[in-house]
């Protein structure tokens, strides 16, 4: 099969760079970024900005990005637009070759950053046809690899995305999470002068639990008015209590929201029965519901992008978010005591719940934004306005 | 929330005739915006003066008033029809402007009419500068430092704080008229004083100078529950200091931050909430510093635009449709994505490509106009194309303009020029300025310093430079020999033809050979051949093949590939093989087809009219039961609505795009034909590289059009049938032109052969004026002839458009000329019926019709035009193909003559189709539109080469009122009192007598200059003294500044005559003075007076006439 699939695409002349699928087909190009080679589920991003924040996103931790928009790396990279420190996709397959950058904010090139950040870079692909393929057959699991003298074992690369087990049950959660407790400082950037400090002691207590958040989540929260202590995943319920939570926010991260669920979900509970007001982003929400009694699963092909339109379901207005995720609350067993609140507009999956009788709501897509449209901040204030 | 039911009839402004600004998308929006109003059970109303327009067919509205959109006659057709509502929104500025007139002076009140889309109090805060500032402040958002000045004194007082250069914007103009960019004291007063002149409030802003910052827009739409969506960013690769609609933009943003996007999003929602837009499509602009990114709102507007046609066509989405349906109050959620058929219109476009538009003008056309690019918009058309990176984008653009070009082409004029040159070339913003960027890298200037000069962004620049590398590559060592290479430079979008010009200078370049002389020796081809792989386009589209490299067919869905598309909208580009081949999406059906190719780019002679053909084609042929497969790259048009046709290519129309197009589509079903006899010259021009690939053209056999075309066998086709052409003949050398000139008599028209538009044609009176025109105006070779007629002064022209199948020919129409011969026909006022020629006349040239008809073989439509004069008729020129006056018959007559031709041409017989009417009980008169304002220091004269960018239809029982109204709707408003100047000719005498004495009658005062005075008073008329300007002060020009004068009527024989006249005719057009410059029309046009003074234009639509 896999010797059957790769004869099909013989390597041509030059191809520095290779995406293997776990069925066997290969598909050629040129490489960039980290030499080397890395695993993961191959999913599609749609924004035609803001790769870099998408890089350095934790969610996209065991993911390899494909950027639907053909020219990546034109603004460059610099040291603002990053969402976190830790490692996110693994790798990234574009159309175009990446050419110099042009922006006064950059300060370096997105090639060599990808290399600086141990990440695989594959161009010369038709991400249109890759992109088409993950809508119609999933998202596959694959090794993107790069070598410039041009060799690659395609055998040894197809038996390593075969081993790869799946995204399907991997708690990655732990693994991009901070290790220590960190007291959050900064707010949202502002053209010309960055990003803003955050101000006083007195402001309402956050504790975010981070399961490999993006950093605008907090500065959207001290933006609205709290003071934000980050927590790693594994925190446990006394330990956030200690810190005297005027409540608490559950962040984003990658994985299979069932498996990090297994010990965050119990803290979560625990939260909810002291009916402290929780406000959970995508991973967080999930984890939101199941800790409600919700289920979740994994979607044919996700959502990734910055142009999904999401209905809020008590006032009819439509939201244009941001959305990176392959897993979702099932909104067809829904139990009692949560509210869909939100759905999505392009295929109904849910977007949103509150739980019934508690201060403690979640949305599926991601209103810190970076990249992607800032229409939801409201979310934040509504979230700081509960803390009384 | 579900549709209003407290509305129920909306009255629909149109845009009125196409100018400069104002083109054929608002055709393209007002149709979408009829089309899903109706969908939705409401009666619609039409007002638009132009009848080369979709939405006037009479099938479109439910009631189609083609007449002028003026506030007093849409104030009578309100009156009439009573809607509810009124949608402003559709008809560019001019549909503004007129509802706000109509809110003004209490009409829209008084009848209960409600607008919707945009109210007035939106429409004033976006347009006054003023209050819009104010709203901006407001949110927050900076604005360039400004002030607004209604008199020259407030002017220089705003221009202390501003400081030069400084930006003059006129308020309530479209397309920047009258506006400009001040560099001195003496440039800034013309420009204020230019610009007060232009806007009806008599208000310009001042602005500072943002020379040089990048430029954006935003395509927002806006629906009554406050959901915001951006449809479409677009960049301007030209900076600031270009007018959006001059410059080369490309969409989506591509230099800017996900952070800085988002703030230009923000505010661009913000925009919209403040000026209180509450529902549809508008387009916010934006200046950003490229040094930090501050950024600054420029201006809105609260309606749809030629960007959001431009945004529709380059994502998919239709902002126009989803506009109409938010007017009338649905909500974004409510409305599908009719791209996906599965998503909703709430959400915003993603694109997995780039789209290039660059625009098309006609400075050629405007002896004395400076091609200089500024904020005031000269372009008549655009090319937009779409590639998968920038270089294919923009090479696309480059050979879909239509301009000669086949990509990044040499500037001959730039190669080993100094650097202070190829600096000074750089530094102006000309229609060139993007091949002189080009050339200046083959001239070895850096990235940086072009950057310096341009401002253009450095990633442009970039990707440019990447192209001139790679053409150097390929001069050094010919053209690749793998698929892979040769795949490479295709995915750059290099066309085959500017392979095959490169590969041939290889040789030359290897070799030492001149680049002449390795494409003219014939006996070097084969050796040539093996050196540079290929010699031709055709050469290096057989061995591209030959390397199995082909481009592949991608969709336009609105969300790069996250939702299957179930309509067919497609572009070209080269892909790397996936999963063993380059993937296509094309998926051509198993049906019988045709393939209509459109008209490109809209220019002076090719417009709004075929692309109206073509519309036809398609809307017929599918009716037939054929699928239609439409291929344009004009982003204004309806040809290009992803819904007129079943099949979309958005791709240039070139031989190699359309033949790779027909390839695919060849390899399923079965291909009837292709038509490319309706889009004017442009498929024309391919008709013989399709013939050479075997592919069947419909109707009229392009050999007949070539006949009718060329000059010797035409002749001879006349003679066989007895027919009487001008004395002419054909000239290949200067002496031969003067011995052909002597032969015929002058005066002679003299023209190049193959020409549209009237291109370089002229009246020649004499040797000395034949020397002028060969050096000036073309270029007389053996390859290049000129051709030599008669010229039959005073004859009237006419226009006969006729139908042929065969077997049966069908007169659609005899249009007779108000101006006389030698005017070009497009630049004519006519009448149908014709308004003073006898029935024998008229029947003779409907005889001669027929005999032309059988005589080429024409099946399909054909126009003839012929000149009468002391009743003989004399065959001037025939094209048996669509011509310009299409659509006006049609609308005429009332019969759908595109579409019956449509069907001809695929084979049915006339006699299936029900008779033409012939006795009209009503006249129609055309009236031309000329953009003359646009170009200073251009003669505002007529002449046998064409100016006119539209056309207006007036239509009333009477020819002197249906003149009125064409006038009217030609923006001339007919004075009914006052004073009248007139100078005329000596052979226009006799006839311009009754028309003075008949303005006498009405009251008007006369003043003319002294052979003309005297004439008239020996006649007995109360006529004064003027003196010419060439007499003293004050002579006329004074008088007519000083607003003395409110009507013109000006001949003038001889071109030293023509010079002397020319102040008299700018000072009227800046005066805004009504002003006809030939006998005829200023005889009509005295009627008219006589006729329309004292009583109201009535007006009536067109299903009336009908009826």
């Amino acid at each position: 099969m896999a010797d059957a699939a790769s004869s099909l695409a013989p390597k041509p002349e030059g191809a520095t760079g290779v995406l293997v699928l776990s069925d066997g087909h290969v598909v050629w190009g040129r490489g960039f970024g980290h030499v080397g080679e890395a695993v993961g589920e191959v999913c599609f991003n749609t924004s035609m900005t803001g790769y870099q924040e998408v890089m350095t996103d934790p969610s996209y931790a065991g993911q390899i990005v494909t950027f639907t928009f053909p020219h990546v790396g034109n603004v460059g990279v610099n040291e603002e637009d990053l969402e976190s420190i830790v490692d996110g996709a693994v790798g990234c397959i574009v159309r175009e070759d990446v050419t110099l950058s042009s922006s006064f904010r950059s300060a370096g090139e997105y090639g060599q950053w990808l290399a600086d950040k141990g990440k695989v870079g594959l161009s010369g692909v038709d991400t249109r046809a890759l992109t088409r393929r993950i809508r119609m057959a999933g998202a596959p699991n694959a090794v993107i690899a790069h070598n410039p003298d041009g060799n690659f074992d395609i055998p040894a690369l197809v038996a390593r995305a075969k081993e790869w087990p799946g995204l399907v049950g991997m708690d990655l959660a732990k693994i991009v999470s901070r290790e220590i407790q960190e007291g959050w400082e900064g707010s949202t950037w502002t053209l010309g002068t960055g990003y803003g400090a955050g101000e006083g002691s007195t402001r309402p207590h956050v504790v975010a639990i981070d399961y490999g958040a993006k950093d605008n989540i907090f500065r959207n929260l001290v933006k609205a008015g709290a003071r934000v202590t980050v927590v790693p995943a594994e925190t446990t319920l006394e330990d956030i209590l200690s810190l005297e939570p005027a409540g608490v926010f559950l962040s984003n991260g990658p994985g299979d929201p069932a498996a990090t669920g297994k010990y965050a979900v119990p803290v979560i509970q625990a939260l909810l029965d002291r009916d402290i007001p929780i406000f959970g982003i995508c991973l967080g929400h999930q984890m939101l519901g199941l800790a409600a009694g919700a289920t979740t699963s994994k979607m044919h092909q996700g959502h990734r992008g910055a142009n999904h339109p999401v209905k809020r379901l008590g006032d009819g207005v439509v939201e244009i978010t941001s959305m990176n995720h392959g897993f979702a609350v099932d909104n067809t067993a829904l139990p009692d005591n949560v509210e869909e609140t939100h759905v999505s507009l392009f295929d109904g999956s849910n977007c949103g719940i509150s739980i019934r009788g508690k201060r403690a709501f979640g949305v599926q897509y991601h209103p810190e934004a970076s990249p992607g449209p800032q229409d939801s901040f409201y979310l934040f204030e509504k979230f700081v306005g509960m803390l009384g | 929330m579900p549709k209003r039911t407290d509305i129920s009839s909306i009255l629909v402004i149109g845009a009125g005739p196409i100018i400069i600004g104002q083109a054929c998308e608002f055709d393209y929006s007002g149709t979408q915006a009829i089309k899903a109003l109706k969908e939705e059970g409401y009666r619609v109303i039409l007002v638009n003066s132009n009848p080369a327009t979709i939405m006037t067919d009479p099938d479109m509205a439910d009631a189609t008033y083609v007449e002028p959109i003026s506030p007093e006659i849409v104030a009578r057709i309100i009156e009439k029809e009573r809607p509810d509502a009124v949608l402003p929104t559709m008809g560019g500025q001019t549909a503004l402007n007129c509802a706000l007139a109509l809110f003004n002076d209490g009409t829209l009140e008084k009848y209960g009419v409600q607008m919707i889309g945009a109210d007035a109090d939106a429409i004033d805060k976006a347009e006054d500068r003023q209050r819009f500032r104010e709203a901006m402040d407001k949110i927050g958002l900076s604005s360039a430092r400004s002030g607004v000045a209604h008199t020259l004194e407030e002017a220089f007082a705003v221009l202390e704080r501003t400081g030069l250069p400084s930006i003059i914007r006129p308020s309530f103009t479209m397309g920047g008229t009258g506006g400009g960019i001040a560099y001195n004291k003496a440039e800034f007063e013309a420009i204020v004083r230019s610009g007060l002149d232009a806007s009806p409030t008599t208000e310009v802003l001042i602005e500072e100078s943002l020379l040089g910052w990048k430029e954006y827009e935003m395509e927002v739409v806006r629906d009554k529950h406050d959901n915001c969506i951006i449809i479409c960013s677009i960049e301007n690769v030209d900076p600031m200091g270009v007018h959006t609609g001059d410059s080369i933009t490309v969409a989506p943003a591509l230099t800017l931050t996900d952070k800085e996007y988002q703030i230009m999003r923000t505010a661009s929602i913000e925009v919209l909430r403040e000026i209180g837009v509450e529902t549809g499509g508008s387009n916010v602009q934006f200046a950003v510093n490229p040094k930090d990114g501050r950024l600054i709102v420029i201006e809105m507007n609260p309606r749809v635009s030629r960007s959001s046609a431009l945004a529709s066509k380059a994502t998919g989405f239709p902002i126009a449709r989803v506009a109409a349906k938010l007017a009338v109050g649905f909500t974004l959620d409510e409305i599908m994505n009719e791209i996906t058929g599965a998503t909703p219109a709430a959400f915003e476009p993603t694109i997995d490509y780039v789209v290039t538009k660059i625009p098309r003008f006609a400075f050629e056309k405007f002896k004395g106009a400076k091609d200089d690019l500024t904020t005031a918009m000269k372009s008549v058309g655009e090319v937009m194309a779409i590639g998968r990176n920038i270089k294919e984008s923009m090479q696309k653009a480059l050979r879909g303009l239509e301009t000669g070009l086949d990509g990044f082409n040499r500037v001959i004029a730039l190669e080993g020029a100094g650097r202070d040159v190829i600096t000074a070339a750089l530094s102006r913003a000309t229609p060139d300025r993007l091949l002189n960027v080009a050339q200046a890298f083959r001239e070895g200037f850096t990235v940086d310093e072009i950057n310096a000069i341009t401002h253009y962004d450095k990633w442009f620049l970039r990707h440019i430079e990447e192209i001139i590398a790679e053409e150097t590559n390929i001069l050094q060592h010919g053209l690749p020999i793998d698929a892979e290479g040769m795949r490479r430079l295709k995915a750059m979008g290099f066309s085959d033809k500017r392979l095959a010009t490169l590969a041939v200078r290889s040789v030359g370049v290897a070799g030492g050979l001149g680049e002449t002389q390795a494409t003219r020796s014939g006996l070097l081809h084969d050796a040539l051949r093996a050196m540079a792989g290929a010699t031709s386009e055709k050469e290096v589209r057989q061995l591209r093949r030959k390397l199995g490299v082909v481009p592949v067919f991608k969709r336009i869905d609105s969300c790069a590939a996250e939702f299957e598309a179930i309509t067919p909208y497609m572009y070209s580009t080269y892909e790397a093989p996936f999963f063993g081949e380059p993937e296509d999406e094309a998926a051509p059906s198993d049906r019988r087809k045709v393939v209509i190719l459109g008209g490109g780019p809209n220019r002076i002679g090719q417009g709004i009219e075929f692309d109206y053909c073509c519309v036809h084609a398609c809307f017929a042929l599918a009716e037939a039961g054929y699928e239609t497969i439409m291929v344009n790259c004009n982003p204004e048009t309806v040809s290009t609505d992803y819904d007129t046709s079943d099949r979309l290519y958005f791709e240039p129309l070139t031989a190699e795009d359309v033949l790779e197009i027909l390839r695919v589509e060849q390899s399923r079903g079965e291909l009837v034909g292709v038509i490319v006899q309706f889009g004017g010259q442009t498929p024309l021009k391919l008709a013989q590289a399709l013939e050479d690939e075997g592919i069947p053209i419909l109707g009229t056999s392009p050999d007949a059009i070539d006949l009718a075309e060329d000059r010797e066998r035409f002749s001879a086709l006349v003679e066989k049938l007895g027919l009487r052409q001008p004395a002419n003949g054909i000239a290949r050398s200067r002496d031969e032109a003067v011995a052909v000139a002597n032969r015929i008599g002058y005066p002679v028209l003299m023209r190049p052969s193959y020409v549209l538009g009237g291109r370089a044609m002229e009246i020649v009176d004499s040797e000395q004026q034949l020397d002028d025109y060969i050096a000036t105006a073309v270029q007389v070779s053996g390859d290049s002839p000129v051709l030599i007629d008669q010229y039959l002064r005073d004859a009237i022209e006419c226009d006969v458009d006729a139908l042929c199948d065969g077997e049966q020919v069908v007169v659609a129409g005899v249009m007779q000329h108000i101006e006389e011969a030698g005017i070009h026909s497009g630049d004519s006022a006519c009448t149908l019926p014709p308004y003073s020629l006898p029935a024998d006349i008229i029947a003779e040239m409907e005889r001669q019709a027929e005999a032309l008809a059988f005589g080429l073989g024409v099946r399909g439509l054909m126009n003839i035009q012929f000149a009468v004069k002391n009743g003989e008729v004399y065959l001037i020129e025939v094209n048996p193909r669509a011509s310009r006056t299409v659509p006006f018959v049609a609308k005429a007559i009332g019969q759908p003559v595109a579409k019956i031709a449509s069907r001809v041409m695929a084979g049915e017989k006339l006699e299936s189709f029900p008779p033409f009417k012939r006795d009209l009980p009503y006249m129609a008169v055309k009236e031309a539109v000329f953009p003359f304002a646009r170009f200073p220091g251009v003669d505002p004269v007529l002449s046998p080469e064409m100016k006119s960018t539209g056309e207006v239809m007036g239509i009333d029982a009477d020819f002197p009122t249906a003149f009125a109204k064409a006038q009217l709707g030609a923006g001339m408003r007919l004075p009914t009192e006052g004073t009248v100047f007139v100078s005329v000719k000596n052979s226009d005498k006799p006839m311009i007598l009754p028309a003075i004495r008949t303005l006498i009658e009405q009251g008007f005062r006369v003043i003319a200059t002294s052979g003309t005075q005297k004439y008239l008073a020996d006649a007995g008329l109360p006529v004064e003294l003027v003196n010419k300007v060439a007499e003293g002060r004050p002579h006329i020009v004074d008088r007519i500044v000083d607003g003395e004068v409110s009507l013109i009527f000006n001949t003038t024989e001889g071109w030293q005559s023509l010079k002397d006249s020319q102040s008299i005719r700018a000072s009227a057009l800046t005066a805004k003075v009504s002003i006809f410059t030939t006998a005829a029309a200023s005889v009509a046009a005295s009627e008219a007076i006589a006729t329309i003074r004292g009583s109201q234009l009535e007006v009536r639509s067109l299903q009336d006439y009908y009826s």
